[in-house]
């Protein structure tokens, strides 16, 4: 592989992606929309009612919306993964996968590229609403941002990979809402995002193992104790083995002898 | 690998009589138990168009998703300007062309975008494929149309626009899934008349899949593809004579076992 092409592949790769992203308005403001509701509707209110004990990585008493930032940020490259994935069933549907495909590069890495891609669309994402949920003065410590980068890289990576493993199961864009709802909402809502593991243990046992497997929730934990400065090895190790494993998945799932067709349907009738 | 490192040279190829661009040997592909393809050998020569005709479901696309490495089979073996697509896959599909069938541009780009996009992945350069993009929105009739979202195209434009792209580096082999699907007759006639000049002219090998016995040409090199299997091939006059039918369209109905497709 050239790597001068490799590099020219990839820059036109992320400029589709970051261009589409541009032009979809509606996609920017949803993404912003989505996590500012539950940081300024459902925070708010619960931040009343849920009192919330010292616990790594906080040194302090926190409010809620505290809390909630890092779920929210999980929340936010969640979504972008599956819509990732969501576009990459329409570009199959719509033939331009094909076009990707058919590119005299190896096939791994023209996945990784548009993995890396979707997962840039994500961290602006998450930066705009940093700074949005800032300006509404939930506290964050600044010193945590710039090393969140190559972790939000790494999560946003992981579940750009569970997207595409996702896309390349999916057969019709139908089928796609169904997905959606059976994997993001039980995703989030059975992990840290919105409440501590211990306050879940608390209310119910067999949710809390749940939470535990659930790979969302070391996602929520390596973003939360990087935001504040500290190294939880358990969340990164889970979190690099998701990618591993989610990664293998999909490019088993658009590999030609392995059930490729899903991912380069031939679309005629010849 | 760089693209412009892959390209071949299609009239030295000709002249010197060397192997065909595209070799087929002995494929089978299944669809589960079903089978679409069954021993298919073919080739495609620099400097010709070779006709792949054959009824819907005989087996054309499938055979051009497996030359394009979009599918993969273990039985048989194709060969793309001397690159073995399942061991040489990159170089293969360097010096390979594509019009798939269905519409493939992003209808929210321009039609500069898309092309801009597509020069990127194949490896040009910008500068050079600014001035190739130019060279072949002029040749095409749409230097005008630059900066139109592809949307707005007619789907005659948006089939000529698919054709310079497939153009763009210059392949030594140019693959054409039923191109004219869906086209009116005017833009019909203009690919008919642009892919044999680039064979003609250029010296490219040209595989065109089609079931419409009118794009066929005297000229041409036929490969008649019927339930999988390849049924004749030839040059046309030949198949025909073999046939002994008195036209192509009566020796395609016969050699389809009476299929024949209706005429758009």
């Amino acid at each position: 592989m050239n790597a001068a092409h490799a590099g020219r592949a990839f820059r036109a790769i992320l400029w589709r992606e970051l261009l589409r992203f541009v032009q979809q308005r509606e996609r920017f403001f949803a993404a912003l929309v989505r996590p500012l509701v539950w940081l300024l509707v459902f925070a708010a209110g619960f931040r009343a009612t849920l009192g919330l004990s010292i616990i790594p990585p906080y040194e302090t008493y926190i409010t809620y919306d505290v809390y909630v930032v890092p779920g929210l940020i999980g929340l936010i490259q969640l979504f972008n993964g599956m819509q990732n994935s969501l576009s990459m069933v329409y570009d199959r549907e719509m033939g331009s996968m094909r076009v990707l495909l058919a590119t005299p590069l190896p096939r791994g890495y023209l996945l990784v590229a548009r993995m890396l891609s979707g997962t840039a669309v994500s961290i602006i994402q998450v930066y705009a609403f940093l700074a949005i949920a800032a300006l509404c003065g939930t506290e964050m410590p600044p010193s945590g941002l710039l090393p969140l980068l190559p972790v939000l890289v790494l999560t946003g990576l992981t579940l750009s990979a569970l997207g595409m493993f996702l896309s390349s199961r999916i057969r019709q864009l139908e089928n796609f809402a169904g997905v959606m709802n059976f994997l993001i909402f039980p995703m989030f809502f059975m992990s840290s995002a919105l409440y501590p593991l211990w306050r879940v243990r608390e209310g119910s046992v067999t949710l809390y193992e749940l939470c535990r497997f659930n790979p969302f929730t070391y996602i929520v934990e390596l973003v939360r104790s990087t935001l504040y400065l500290q190294f939880n090895a358990t969340a990164l190790a889970v979190v690099a083995g998701t990618l591993v494993v989610f990664g293998a998945l999909a490019l088993i799932g658009y590999t030609p002898a392995r059930g490729g067709p899903a991912a380069g349907r031939a679309g005629g009738g010849g | 690998m760089d693209a412009a490192e892959n390209r071949s040279e299609p009239r030295e190829e000709a002249a010197a009589g060397a192997a065909p661009t595209l070799q087929v040997r002995d494929l089978s592909y299944s669809y589960g138990k079903a089978k679409a393809l069954d021993g298919v050998s073919l080739s495609a020569r620099a400097g010709r168009v070779t006709a792949l005709l054959g009824p819907n479901g005989a087996g054309k696309t499938t055979l051009f998703s497996l030359i394009t490495g979009l599918f993969d089979s273990r039985r048989g073996e194709i060969v793309i300007a001397g690159h073995p697509i399942r061991r040489a896959r990159s170089k293969a599909l360097a010096a390979m062309g594509i019009v798939f069938q269905a519409q493939t541009l992003d209808i929210d780009l321009t039609v500069d975008q898309n092309l801009r996009y597509f020069a990127a992945l194949r490896g040009l350069p910008g500068r050079h494929a600014r001035d190739r993009i130019a060279a072949l929105l002029a040749e095409i009739g749409l230097a005008d149309k630059a900066k139109a979202k592809v949307r707005t195209l007619s789907g005659g434009q948006r089939r000529r626009v698919e054709v310079a792209r497939a153009l763009l580096d210059r392949p030594a082999l140019l693959l054409l899934d039923e191109p004219s699907t869906g086209l009116d007759i005017a833009t019909r006639r203009w690919l008919t008349t642009h892919i044999h000049s680039l064979a003609r002219d250029h010296g490219m090998a040209v595989l065109m899949a089609t079931h419409l016995v009118d794009e066929v040409l005297a000229e041409d090199d036929l490969i008649v593809l019927d339930k999988g299997s390849v049924v004749a091939s030839g040059p046309v006059g030949e198949v025909v004579l073999r046939s002994g039918a008195a036209d192509l369209d009566a020796a395609f109905t016969r050699l389809t076992a009476g299929k024949p497709e209706a005429k758009p």
